[in-house]
């Protein structure tokens, strides 16, 4: 399990520059990123090297920031890795609201970033599958 | 504690309010008619002479006054006094046209002070408070009137006036400010900061607040409170009358009671003229019959509201005027309906949004379209994209029952609506762009 940072953006240039500015003035890593995006806003989710104090960093600044517990998991950087992780959850309905990569991965390990509605069915499926959930720590995340 | 600053006035008999009412009024018609050649010509263009107007019942018969004759006879035009008697100057400023200017004798720089004093009492201030007004001061009425109003009770008065919101913070907890004069949205600007530089409510010794100077809803008073452990009264005015302090709210938060001794109200049809009858919703009309300088009659002031002359709980008897609901300039007609402003910041309220909203309309293809957009918190913060389109879709809802007619909204960054100092700018009509 990982601390995400999320991060409420409208949709405007130079948003996302001016948080990365932030982080980086305040010695914070970015280890992955994604962003969802409608018309109007975004929503830009991060792994960093320390998501609560990058929370109360951003917060300083009035930005609109959350913290939420995701699931990361370790699969076979072969082709297939993915799709039969994909699989399995679809199969045991397990419904996932974001997923996103890690930037960067150990030899032979890629990295996948959940949130998804059943966590515990999540975890149960990842076990009897022999996948691995890689913690916070483990990343070098605090 | 006193309950009020001066009973005999605030509850008299209403006979008794009446007949001081029309003795003032009759004697300042007599004046202006003299002295002031604008008020001469309006009433002989109607055939009216003083003698016409007796009572507070002949009231009626007297002509209008609103914004535009101010600024034809800027800036001394209805000075009903030479200026070697005026001492003091103020203007409005002009946000929606030319600016305009009142002038103030001793003796109404005196009234105005008791009006204020009256209205602190209401809030439960005496000579033992720290009253920290947040006002600017200058020309604009809102610094000096609750200022001179807290010296006149003897409390102790920091002038900080409006803006740098941290040393606001610094002064509000080290000078253990004891009551708040503000715009309602600078109270809420001064809260939200306050709790962002990491203080909290027991920092402050904050236990009331006086807001005015723009309208705002009970749901936003609610918040007020909660977020400073406060009780909040509104206080209401205007620079053409004479400032705050026009009316002013008492501890049963019941309307607000205009100082009648020097202020007679009235609710007329905004587009026939037609005085209303106590109860119905209408345009608040005002007159002063004590001032000196710019007693100025039959003002219309563009504020909707009702007015109710029974006794109040607190035993003013004094008549009430409800928070203005909105005003006839502020009014939006959309697609044939009418929006206020207010309307749309009690349902943002209530669904847990911040009173930072701006309404956007605009025409599209010749149909009217309405923008809600209001600033995002934590609170409201989801960080799935459709959490957040649902809490879009959910305010929407919500807003096309209360309105009726359908309003998108759009869910802004905090501090993206500039938050005024002084009067928070909430409507940009588009369509008159197109005129």
């Amino acid at each position: 399990m990982a601390e995400q940072l999320s991060v409420f953006l409208q949709n405007e240039s130079g948003k996302i520059a001016s948080v990365a500015s932030l982080l980086a003035a305040g010695g914070i890593d970015i280890r992955a990123l994604s962003i969802a995006d409608t018309k109007d806003f975004g929503v830009l989710r991060m792994l960093v090297s320390d998501a609560r104090r990058a929370q109360t960093l951003l917060r300083e600044a009035h930005c609109i920031v959350s913290v939420t517990e995701v699931t990361v998991v370790a699969v076979p950087d072969a082709p297939g890795g993915l799709a039969r992780l994909l699989t399995l959850l679809s199969e045991a309905q397990v419904n996932i609201e974001y997923m996103y990569s890690l930037i960067g991965h150990a030899a032979g390990r890629a990295y996948m970033v959940f949130r998804v509605s059943e966590e515990t069915k999540l975890l149960a499926l990842l076990r009897e599958n022999g996948l691995s959930v890689v913690s916070g720590e483990e990343l070098g995340l605090r | 504690m006193a309950r009020y600053y001066q009973p005999e006035i605030e509850t008299a008999p209403r006979e008794a309010i009446r007949a001081l009412q029309g003795q003032r009024l009759a004697a300042t018609v007599r004046r202006v008619y003299d002295r002031v050649p604008f008020y001469r010509n309006r009433m002989q263009a109607l055939g009216l002479t003083p003698e016409d107007v007796r009572t507070v019942d002949d009231l009626h018969k007297l002509p209008f006054s609103c914004k535009q004759d101010l600024r034809d006879t800027y800036p001394y035009g209805l000075f009903a006094v030479p200026l070697r008697d005026v001492v003091r100057l103020h203007a409005s400023s002009g946000t929606t046209g030319k600016q305009i200017v009142t002038g103030y004798t001793k003796r109404d720089l005196d009234l105005w002070a008791d009006c204020c004093a009256r209205a602190l009492t209401a809030a439960g201030c005496d000579e033992t408070d720290v009253v920290h007004v947040s006002y600017g001061y200058g020309l604009f009425t809102g610094g000096l009137g609750a200022d001179a109003g807290a010296i006149r009770l003897g409390a102790t008065t920091v002038p900080v006036s409006s803006g740098n919101t941290q040393r606001q913070i610094t002064i509000l907890r080290d000078f253990g400010s004891t009551i708040l004069c503000c715009t309602p949205s600078y109270a809420l600007h001064l809260a939200e900061t306050l709790y962002a530089s990491g203080c909290t409510r027991d920092d402050i010794s904050l236990k009331a607040g006086l807001f005015g100077a723009e309208p705002w809803t009970n749901q936003m008073r609610r918040q007020l409170e909660e977020l400073l452990g406060i009780r909040a009264y509104d206080i209401y005015g205007l620079t053409e009358i004479i400032g705050p302090g026009v009316a002013f709210e008492c501890s049963e938060q019941a309307g607000m009671h205009v100082n009648e001794d020097h202020f007679i109200v009235e609710v007329i049809d905004p587009d026939t003229g037609e005085v209303l009858p106590e109860g119905q919703q209408g345009e608040l009309v005002f007159s002063c019959i004590t001032k000196e300088a710019f007693p100025i009659l039959r003002y219309r002031t563009r504020d909707i509201g009702t007015i109710s002359h029974g006794t109040c709980a607190c035993g003013r008897t004094l008549t009430r005027m409800s928070k203005p609901r909105g005003r006839t300039d502020d009014m939006l007609i959309i697609r044939g309906v009418n929006v206020f402003p207010s309307q749309i910041e009690t349902v943002l309220l209530e669904q847990g949004y911040t009173a930072n909203y701006r309404i956007v309309v605009d025409r599209e293809n010749n149909f009217d379209s309405i923008e809600v957009q209001v600033e995002i918190s934590n609170e409201i913060f989801s960080d799935t994209v459709r959490g957040l389109t649902e809490k879009e879709k959910a305010l929407e809802e919500a807003l096309k029952s209360l309105l009726g007619v359908a309003a998108r909204v759009r869910l802004l960054e905090p501090n993206t609506i500039a938050c005024s100092t002084g009067k928070a700018v909430r409507v940009v009509d588009r369509r008159r762009l197109l005129d």
